[in-house]
């Protein structure tokens, strides 16, 4: 008994620091109807700021927390409001989830170039030091720990209080219902909602602080870990009650601990499950709290205020072009002609392989064209997917001794297998749901499967061959260039068949409205399941392809961060079109291959810039790509036509 | 363009500094995105007086009343009320400055208790020590609300969310109301209750711009009357002067 509380007193400091991160993740959904998962990131910048202010710019303790939680936090909490997400309220879910995954990419990266990448070693404790050390029920309790659970106990008071009592709070209540209504009853809304991004940004701010020294070093992945713990406990509170976000996340702290006091050490489900226990959290709220699958939310009553969304891509893209590169018409298929004969004959071999895993970035990105630029459907597991695939075709021929093509082929269909599997349960689920369960399902996958020796064999990885069609070989570098991208083409055509033929006119009306789709006659769940199935098996094919360029891949190829870079590089350059998949994969890797040589504080300034084209994209969300095009065929086709498309369209 | 704008500008400035007009709008346009729904609209409402707002479905009656409460930017023209020129403002703002504005449907919120709904209004326009009183104040009108003030206003049914709108406003009356189709849905006896209330706010002084398709009951408590058509102006002026514009109304909204 005493050792259970023992486990119960350990998990508490862990709990608390989850809740603080959960509040503020529930109190922005609120208010402000962005699911803002960069609250990771911004609790590790203020953690960065406390240990540098206290370690290099020796402050004195007191200075550096006010400093580091009640200036940087809701600082930075001010200005992704007022820049970015007061802007995309009303957007569509891929699009806010896009800017907030770019902000938990790249505010690390920021971060790291402007501190630098040294290691961060024995973080400072807030208030008592770890040294402070006394007994509670015959279990030894430390000062970080007593720090930590009191900070939050007063925090999850104070906004008690806020909430039950003052105007303040009354308002903000009545601003998550509808922002427009509160203005007409003189309040400013903007302001109110800027006040919530303050305070949740002070909170991830306060539990940056409070959980650096829980560990040896600072390390942007354990703030990331801990957002994810943060989501669970808010999906157990339904993204909207306090109380019951609280309780989840106090539960998962100690359920940790305890799990961790009573599994048999050095079992798989000791090693693996202990951190993958938010993850199942959340997987099972999502399932079965009733309130997040049928959203709850009241709807906004002045929401026919606001004009109608601007469509993502012109309708005439999808019409008139099955495989639009976005370029006039004549000249792109010389261009893209004269760039493959270039790459089978005198570009540089360095050149070729670059290109040629931007082909297989390319691939795994068309995934993502499929399930959410048609059906609508926000996935983070894409880089499972593909690591599904890498893995099969690198194992298969390791032990088997089968041939890459053959592995491939299982491979993709074990993906397509699993894609069937998430996809049953991700009936149920829609829009910000279905994100937040694919994201548990990949940090499952980082955790359980991908160590396993028989799948991603951990850090040590899995050898893949390069192709052996028959007498052919693809070992050269040009001639497996060209299989690239006959397999990307394979997998375009494809698409573009799909998207003509009757599933993809399915998955259109899906992506519209499910409600509507299903009212009107469409088998919703078919048309799911069709779009997870087959998204799943390109990723698998192109996992593959990029196993087999590298030649050896391990678990960091495909793991959670990268599913969350793929989402966001696509939605950068376009999820509608294939162009957009092709164009963000060559864009990164080229970028990635450059900033190779650049010093190490600048190793992550691709993910960087991508993230930060994921924000821009939101505040323009036809895609950039797409953007800029649209306008340049707007101004050719008002040199051809003057006199058409000046006036606005008439409605009477 | 600019020149045009200056000279209406002027024109206007003669008439509110008459203080006539509590609310005037000099060739407003308005659009959402790409689509266009008010068409250089002007009209005025007198201080004190009742005016109704009427024209065909999708006319754009509710527009005008966004466009008044800032929920709607205007993109030509100028809105006025009692002067000032609130053309750009906020819908909080012009809020504050006591223009009111209860739009079409829900009008409540849902996630507060019928308390909740008060208070927050109070808190503004009365002060956070005179809300009580307007609180209790707007219990007194519909005593029914009272006996719900804990219950959730989602959950309160068409008619009672009405009378929370209206309560609100015939606790403290603002300087100018315009309601958007307040007897939408309403039993013919709860209608009549409402615009004996909107009567009685007149009598206070509150001036009224009703949107209604309850037409001719509309036109019993207004004095002027202004018809859109296809977000263009077809009729303004007294009711009196309406002549056979109003049978065609009355005929083909009654008939509906
Ligand atoms: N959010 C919106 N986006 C685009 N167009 C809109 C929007 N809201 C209204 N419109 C259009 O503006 C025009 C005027 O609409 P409005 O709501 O003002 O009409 P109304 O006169 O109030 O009609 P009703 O009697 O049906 O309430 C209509 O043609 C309508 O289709
Ligand atoms: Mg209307």
């Amino acid at each position: 008994m005493s050792q259970l509380l023992t486990y119960v007193l350990l998990g508490l400091p862990y709990g608390c620091i989850y809740a603080l991160i959960a509040l503020g993740l529930v109190l922005t959904y609120k208010s402000s109807r962005v699911f803002n998962l960069a609250f990771g990131a911004q609790a590790y910048v203020s953690a960065v700021v406390f240990y540098v202010a206290v370690r290099s710019g020796h402050w004195p303790i007191w200075a550096a927390g006010l400093v580091s939680i009640v200036v940087v936090g809701p600082l930075l909490g001010l200005l992704l409001d007022r820049l970015l997400f007061r802007h995309i309220r009303v957007a569509a879910t891929v699009v806010k989830l896009g800017a907030a995954i770019g902000l938990l990419l790249g505010i690390p990266e920021i971060t790291q170039v402007i501190v630098g990448t040294q290691p961060q070693d024995n973080p400072p404790s807030l208030f008592l030091p770890p040294s402070w050390v006394f007994k509670l029920a015959g279990t030894r309790v430390n000062g970080t720990e007593v720090s930590t659970v009191l900070a939050a106990a007063i925090v999850v008071v104070g906004l008690w209080v806020l909430f039950r009592f003052s105007t303040l709070g009354l308002e903000m209540r009545a601003v998550s219902e509808s922002p427009r209504m509160v203005e007409l009853v003189g309040v400013n809304s903007g302001e109110v909602s800027s006040v919530a991004w303050m305070l949740s940004s002070l909170l991830a701010g306060l539990a940056g602080v409070l959980l650096a020294p829980l560990f040896a070093t600072l390390d942007s992945y354990n703030f990331t870990l801990l957002l994810i713990a943060a989501i669970a406990a808010a999906a157990l509170g339904g993204l909207a009650s306090f109380p019951w976000t609280v309780l989840g996340a106090v539960a998962i702290g100690v359920a940790q601990e305890v799990m961790t006091g009573y599994l048999p050490l050095n079992s798989v489900l000791a090693s693996g499950l202990r951190p993958a226990l938010p993850f199942v959290v959340l997987i099972l709220a999502l399932l079965f709290h009733p309130g997040l699958r049928s959203s709850q939310d009241e709807g906004d009553p002045l929401a026919s205020c606001d004009p109608p969304p601007l469509r993502a891509v012109p309708v005439k893209a999808h019409r008139e072009h099955l495989i639009d590169l976005s370029l006039p018409s004549l000249f792109t298929p010389l261009v893209v002609a004269l760039a493959i004969g270039s790459c089978l004959t005198w570009v540089p071999q360095i050149w070729v392989g670059v290109i040629t895993v931007g082909l297989t970035y390319a691939t795994i990105l068309l995934s993502l064209t499929v399930l959410t630029g048609m059906g609508g459907q926000i996935s983070l597991c894409q880089a499972t997917f593909a690591g599904i695939g890498a893995f099969a075709a690198g194992q298969l021929a390791t032990h088997l001794g089968l041939g890459f093509i053959e592995g491939l082929a299982i491979g993709a269909v074990l993906a397509g297998v699993l894609g069937l599997l998430l996809a049953l349960p991700a009936l149920r689920l829609g829009g910000l749901a279905l994100a937040l369960g694919t994201l548990a399902f990949a940090l499952l996958a980082d955790n359980l499967l991908f160590p396993l020796s028989w799948v991603g064999n951990g850090q040590s990885g899995v050898y893949v061959p390069r192709p052996q069609i028959g007498p052919i070989s693809f070992a050269g570098t040009r001639s497996f260039f060209l299989l690239v991208l006959a397999v990307l083409v394979i997998c375009g055509v494809a698409i573009a068949l799909l998207r003509k033929g009757t599933t993809g006119r399915f998955l259109a009306a899906m992506g519209g409205s499910e409600v509507a789709a299903g009212a009107i006659g469409i088998n919703v769940h078919w048309a799911k399941m069709t779009a997870f199935v087959v998204s799943a098996v390109i990723a698998g094919i192109g996992g593959a392809m990029y196993g087999s360029y590298q030649g050896a891949v391990g678990a960091d190829n495909f793991n959670t961060l990268i599913s969350l870079l793929y989402l966001v590089l696509v939605v950068t350059f376009g999820v509608k079109t294939v162009a957009g998949a092709v164009n963000a994969g060559l864009a990164y890797a080229v970028l990635d291959h450059l900033l190779a040589s650049a010093p190490s504080r600048f190793g992550g300034l691709a993910a960087l810039l991508f993230g930060m084209g994921a924000v821009a994209f939101a505040l323009h969300p036809q895609g950039l790509a797409d953007l800029f095009t649209a306008r340049w065929k707007d101004q050719l086709d008002r040199l051809r036509h003057p006199w058409h498309g000046r006036e606005t369209v008439e409605v009477s | 363009m600019i020149d045009v704008g200056a000279s209406r500008l002027s024109e206007v400035e003669k008439a509110s500094s008459h203080g006539s007009a509590a609310l005037c709008f000099s060739n407003v346009s308005a659009s959402y995105g790409p689509y266009r729904a008010l068409f250089s609209v002007s009209f005025s409402v007198p201080a004190g007086s009742v005016v109704a707002l009427l024209g065909a479905n999708g006319a754009g009656k509710s527009t005008v009343a966004r466009v008044a409460t800032g929920l709607v930017p205007v993109t030509g023209g100028h809105v006025f009320f009692h002067g000032t020129d609130i053309t750009g403002w906020s819908a909080w703002r012009i809020a504050r400055l006591g223009l009111v504005h209860a739009p079409e449907g829900r009008s409540v919120f849902a996630t507060l208790t019928v308390e909740e709904n008060l208070e927050l209004d109070f808190v503004k326009s009365a002060g956070r020590h005179r809300a009580d009183q307007a609180v209790e104040r707007a219990y007194g009108f519909f005593p029914r609300l009272k006996e719900r003030r804990r219950q959730l206003a989602g959950t309160l049914s068409g008619g009672e969310q009405r009378m929370l709108s209206l309560a609100r406003v015939l606790s403290v009356p603002p300087k100018m109301l315009i309601v958007d189709e307040l007897t939408f849905g309403l039993s013919p006896g709860i209608a009549a209750e409402v615009f004996s209330s909107l009567r009685a706010l007149k009598d206070q002084g509150c001036t009224l711009l009703v949107v209604e398709q309850h037409v001719h009951q509309a036109l019993a408590i207004a004095e002027r009357a202004v018809v859109l058509a296809h977000g263009s102006i077809a009729y303004e002026g007294p009711i009196s002067e309406m002549g056979d514009l109003a049978e065609r109304l009355l005929g083909g909204k009654t008939a509906s």
